[in-house]
């Protein structure tokens, strides 16, 4: 692994003194996230951790700009950044929304559905901590089966919600799933993002040492579990051509992907399942890479 | 170099807001608001005006947008009407704690359930204590004339503005008019300086993040300080603006026959015309009867109704609108005033005309009539709703 970083600019633009918790998974990826976009970005941040983070007034954390909104605003906030700095002239201006899984597949889901249908040049990132953490740790959307969150005492009844997929049926120039643990994967998306006009939509799995209760040393370790299991599938969707990329490349026959315990035995979160939940747990991945499969072979159809 | 022409309401709003040469335009359709953004629609597909126009799929997004636009300087525009002012609360409050310049026009028009589509204010009053600025048309010239207004007095106040007109009786209702030319709305409404408060690369702060016990009541003052600024911003800008249009409306509030009234009613909006056709003719009859329409609602122009009750046997303040639990919102504001300024003169509450309840000459003729009764005996106080089927009235005071 050495040497991977040497690509990436010294440049910070997370800065000393922010309030991310140890090992905050979120923060990571911001961090490769802007070191791709670079310093003429706005970052539009609805209620959420990052907005804390971000530090209070009259201070900034951030080396660029941010707009702070109201918790369904964002994805509107910033159409409506976009195009003004469009129609007033500012030139080569990244506008990106950095949002939280509730603020995103929850409360702010109308507006990202409208702004994605209205295409707007910009990017939307979903950094996806799977719970309201900022409110300490409240079940979202986006919460998988059986997970212990405070709202879900004795694990969560549903199953997390896919929006990516939902993106998808918004026919989008580009969607990207992310994860920590991979930041060429991170930075090269965000680099190819940069360069396509439209709507570009991000899925950002974020552990969160508190919330999904492990020690923050294993953020990473964890994130890559996630992907090894085939929890967490990492893929891009350019105009349409959908293609898995890093290590979930090869996980697509079910015998090379790792058993999803551990993924579930490193988190706090999942330590109340029984045997029956894992196992459904394990049919509801084995479900979503049959699904995987399918669109890569509509996909190949389609190229045809 | 102005014209003349005939529009209605929300088509003067329209031009007006043409003329005023926006650069983001976002709006969500709800009647009575559609015709203001179909005819700003046509201008932009058209190319007689060079904006954007954000077609989001809510109320609460629209004001969002254009939120978003004003953080990086751009002159924006929005409009909307009850529910939708409703739906967009949380982001207006956002606006001007942001101290972004947006302008919005409201066509009041009632709250559901039930449902009507039909006028009350109830629903811009709600951005009493908000921060936004807030004024009330009475024809359709008048919101040509503060439409345009209301861009520069945002502005110069770094606050939104939000201007009312009432639905269906103003907003669809054909008056002729003048429409300022280019040149003379150019002159008086330069094209907006970039800079100062906005997203920027150079000195990249936080607009609005968390602000602890220290520091947020200042922020708060500061708004509150504006606003009572903007008394005298808003009274300036309505001079300069009368100078080039040749049209005077007395600033603040409007003054109909008040000077040597005994008697002045206080309200705002489309039925101001009636109750001054109905003072015309009491006049006549020898009845001393004034009608002072407010014409800003948000800064409060308290001192100025206090002087025009000084020397009256008796005020009346009629209200398209209900506190519910207590009185209308201009009567509790205005009784307030009066204290402030220590004017002791008896009040008489009017509350009528909501959800589009028909107001009449004849209705205001009896509301002097009343007040005039209620002078000679002495009664320092009342409170009455208008209008009222038979079977409704009398009970709670």
């Amino acid at each position: 692994m050495s040497g991977i970083f040497k690509t990436f600019p010294y440049q910070e633009y997370i800065l000393k003194g922010n309030a991310a918790c140890p090992g905050c998974g979120a923060t990571l990826i911001l961090r490769y996230v802007l070191k791709a976009l670079g310093h003429r970005t706005i970052l539009v941040i609805p209620a959420c951790c990052t907005s804390v983070i971000a530090g209070p007034y009259p201070k900034t954390a951030f080396g660029v700009p941010v707009l702070h909104i109201a918790f369904a605003a964002s994805a509107a906030a910033a159409s409506g950044i976009v195009e003004a700095v469009e129609q007033i002239g500012m030139r080569d201006v990244n506008v990106v929304v950095w949002a939280g899984d509730g603020g995103t597949v929850d409360i702010g889901l109308q507006a990202l559905s409208g702004a994605a249908e209205r295409n707007h040049n910009m990017v939307y990132i979903c950094y996806d901590n799977e719970a309201y953490m900022n409110t300490g740790i409240q079940r979202s959307g986006a919460t998988p089966y059986g997970a212990w969150t405070t709202t879900t005492p004795t694990g969560n009844k549903n199953v997390k919600k896919d929006l990516p997929m939902i993106m998808r049926a918004h026919n989008i120039p580009y969607i990207a799933t992310l994860n920590p643990a991979f930041p060429n994967d991170i930075y090269s998306k965000v680099k190819k993002a940069k360069e396509i006009r439209g709507f570009k939509y991000f899925h950002a799995l974020s552990p969160c040492p508190p919330g999904w209760r492990y020690d923050s040393s294993l953020t990473v370790e964890i994130a890559r579990m996630a992907v090894l299991t085939g929890m967490w599938i990492l893929y891009e969707q350019e105009y349409g051509d959908f293609r898995l990329t890093g290590p979930s490349r090869n996980l697509l026959e079910k015998r090379k992907r790792k058993p999803i315990v551990e993924y579930l035995k490193l988190q706090g979160r999942f330590r109340h399942l029984n045997d029956e939940d894992i196992d459904r747990i394990q049919r509801l991945v084995d479900d979503k890479w049959e699904e995987i499969k399918e669109l890569l072979e509509s996909n190949k159809i389609n190229k045809k | 170099m102005s014209k003349k022409t005939i529009l209605s309401g929300n088509h003067a709003a329209a031009y007006a807001v043409k003329l005023s040469r926006p650069d983001v335009i976002s709006a969500y359709p709800i009647t009575p608001q559609t015709s203001v953004i179909e005819k700003l629609s046509e201008f932009v597909e058209n190319g007689e005006l060079n904006a954007r126009f954000i077609r989001v799929e809510s109320e609460h997004s629209a004001m969002s947008a254009v939120l978003g636009a004003a953080s990086v300087g751009a002159r924006v525009y929005t409009a909307t009407s009850s529910q939708g002012l409703l739906y967009m609360y949380e982001v207006c409050w956002w606006a001007a704690g942001a101290r972004l310049p947006i302008v919005m026009g409201i066509i009041t028009r009632a709250i559901a359930p039930p449902w009507s589509i039909w006028t009350d204010h109830n629903d811009i009053l709600t951005l009493r204590d908000s921060g936004w600025i807030i004024m009330f048309a009475q024809d359709v010239q008048e919101v040509f004339d503060l439409t345009v207004q209301a861009f520069k007095i945002a502005e110069e106040t770094s606050l939104p503005v939000a201007v009312g007109w009432d639905a269906f009786v103003v907003s669809h209702t054909v008056e002729p008019l003048e429409i300022l030319s280019q040149e003379h709305v150019d002159r008086f409404l330069p094209k907006k300086k970039i800079g100062g408060h906005m997203l920027n690369f150079d000195d990249p702060f936080s607009l609005g993040n968390l602000t602890y016990p220290d520091d947020y009541m200042e922020f708060r003052y500061d708004i509150w300080k504006t606003q009572r600024e903007a008394l005298d911003i808003i009274s300036n800008i309505y001079e300069e603006y009368s100078e080039i249009s040749g049209r005077a409306y007395g600033g603040l509030l409007e003054d109909n026959m008040c000077d040597d009234a005994d008697i002045i009613l206080f309200m705002m909006g489309a039925a101001s015309g009636d109750a001054i056709e109905a003072a015309r003719l009491l006049r006549e009859k020898g009845l001393k009867v004034g009608v002072c329409r407010l014409r800003v609602i948000r800064p409060f122009p308290a001192e100025e109704i206090a002087k025009k009750s000084e020397r009256v046997k008796m005020i009346g303040v009629f209200d398209r609108d209900v506190s519910m639990g207590y009185s209308g919102v201009l009567a509790t504001d205005i009784k307030s005033a009066l204290k402030e300024y220590g004017v002791d003169v008896p009040v008489a509450e009017y509350i009528g005309g909501l959800g589009g309840r028909d107001l009449r000459v004849k209705d205001f003729l009896e509301i002097f009539e009343d007040m005039d009764k209620m002078a000679r005996k002495g009664v320092k106080f009342s409170r009455k709703w208008i209008g009222l089927k038979e079977k409704y009235i009398g009970g709670a005071p």
